[in-house]
């Protein structure tokens, strides 16, 4: 009895044990791999929005965390800085709107120095198929409408969906989602253009942050 | 031996399909099935991983006694989908993104432990995989279907995002059927998946009838000429 659990147990051991040693090999040869595809899947993102001409410097390393919870969220966000001959030039920041339809919408938003926007993209939502996802630029070309465009004042109220009397086309049947989004947009910009010299003097600290959270919808 | 091939064949595809009769492994096949992308990307995910764990189970069952055989599976199951799920990070990254959790998901599969269980425990190693293969194949297929279904109906598309899976010459492959201002928002969310797939086990029970009727029909008929009865 006792030697049978013994050599059960050795045998479970010995079967754990080869299957890590496989999973740490496969790990160690994917390893570099997987952090390029991020990397550049970030790179990709932020050159839509800053493309590789109108700026000399490493926008992946060129990167501060910030915690601003009014204006980006709960969580700290990175703040990409884009410069040319070392002068500023646009900040790209990523931004959480709490408010989605169905969880929060997570958004990049590049802002030059002038305040004027130089785009936005969502990175991460969970809003309706066929409704609210028109926020996506590979569905709608929704999200462009945000370039050029300016907040003047904290509470300007041309930053609305046209329902709610603003300049932005909400979706039929869907209106939560594009509001939340202009709202966090223009929050964004707000803070960016109130806080450009601070966000440009702060160190690089940035570590390879990921572009897309670790939170998966769990919904199914 | 050949007949033993044909056997796993028709099982795997047919007969005891895994996701129109087992009904195993739902989870991820009505979760995925938005586009046929997709359900490809996952199709071919659970193949590997139900090949893998068939030929790696079929190989180590004499060594592995009855008592700790379901660890056992679990940990050559699990060794299997991460090796993949890693993989797939590292090659076919926006796939990887949309799978999302489904990937780690296939553990959970039933019809992977199932196949282990019932048939790569008791057979050598070459059967084990064809049935593995069979099986996965078979799952594909069912996912192929509800996926193209669902996404012709929801989008009016084929294909869309092949880039994801095959990279960028795919692009090419979207069709666009047709489009409309309303999507048929029934057919994308998971109700949609439930309905397509009950139309699905409805028509290969459809068929399935129809091919016995055929069957009882001709012998009967031959038997009883005086008498000809309506079968059931």
């Amino acid at each position: 009895m006792l030697k049978n659990m013994r050599k059960n147990g050795f045998i479970l051991g010995a079967f754990a044990i080869s299957a890590t040693a496989l999973i740490v090999a496969t790990q160690f040869l994917t390893a570099d791999r997987i952090a390029t595809q991020e990397r550049n899947e970030l790179l990709r993102t932020l050159n839509e929005l800053v493309p590789p001409e109108q700026h000399d410097n490493d926008l992946f390393s060129d990167c501060t965390m910030v915690h601003a919870t009014d204006a980006l969220g709960l969580r700290e966000q990175p703040v990409y800085r884009s410069r040319m001959n070392n002068e500023p030039h646009a900040l790209v920041l990523r931004t959480t709107a709490p408010d989605g339809y169905s969880g929060a919408i997570h958004l990049l938003v590049a802002v030059d120095m002038q305040a004027q926007i130089k785009g936005v993209r969502v990175l991460q939502h969970r809003e309706t198929p066929g409704l609210g996802d028109k926020i996506e630029i590979q569905r709608d070309n929704w999200i462009l409408s945000f370039n050029g465009e300016r907040v003047r004042s904290e509470n300007d109220a041309r930053w609305r969906v046209r329902r709610d009397g603003g300049m932005f086309d909400q979706f039929t049947g869907a209106t939560i989602t594009p509001r939340a989004v202009v709202a966090a947009v223009q929050r964004t910009a707000w803070y960016a253009q109130n806080n450009m010299d601070t966000l440009f003097a702060a160190p690089s600290n940035c570590s390879g942050e990921p572009l897309v959270s670790e939170e998966q919808p769990y919904e199914y | 031996m050949s007949t033993e091939y044909q056997n796993l064949a028709k099982d795997g595809l047919w007969e005891n399909n895994p996701a129109l009769v087992q009904l195993l492994g739902l989870c991820p096949l009505l979760a995925v099935t938005g586009t046929v992308t997709n359900a490809l990307g996952l199709g071919i995910a659970t193949m590997l991983v139900l090949v893998g764990s068939n030929i790696t189970v079929s190989l180590v069952r004499s060594w592995v006694p009855n008592e700790i055989r379901i660890p056992v599976f679990v940990i050559v199951i699990a060794t299997f989908v991460t090796l993949v799920e890693l993989t797939m990070n590292a090659f076919t990254y926006g796939l990887f993104m949309a799978l999302g959790i489904f990937i780690p998901l296939i553990v959970t599969n039933c019809a992977i432990i199932g196949r282990a269980e019932a048939y790569a425990s008791k057979n050598n190693w070459y059967h084990s995989a064809f049935d593995g293969l069979m099986m996965g194949v078979g799952f594909t297929l069912v996912l192929v279907a509800l996926g193209a279904l669902r996404e012709i109906l929801g989008q009016g598309t084929l294909f869309a995002g092949a880039e994801l899976l095959l990279g960028e010459w795919a692009r090419d492959l979207k069709i666009q059927l047709f489009s409309f201002d309303y999507p048929l928002l029934l057919a994308i969310l998971p109700p949609g998946a439930f309905l397509g797939m009950g139309f699905l086990i409805a028509g290969k029970n459809w068929i399935d009838g129809r091919r016995k009727a055929k069957l009882a029909k001709a012998p009967i008929e031959k038997a009883q000429r005086a008498r000809v009865t309506t079968v059931n």
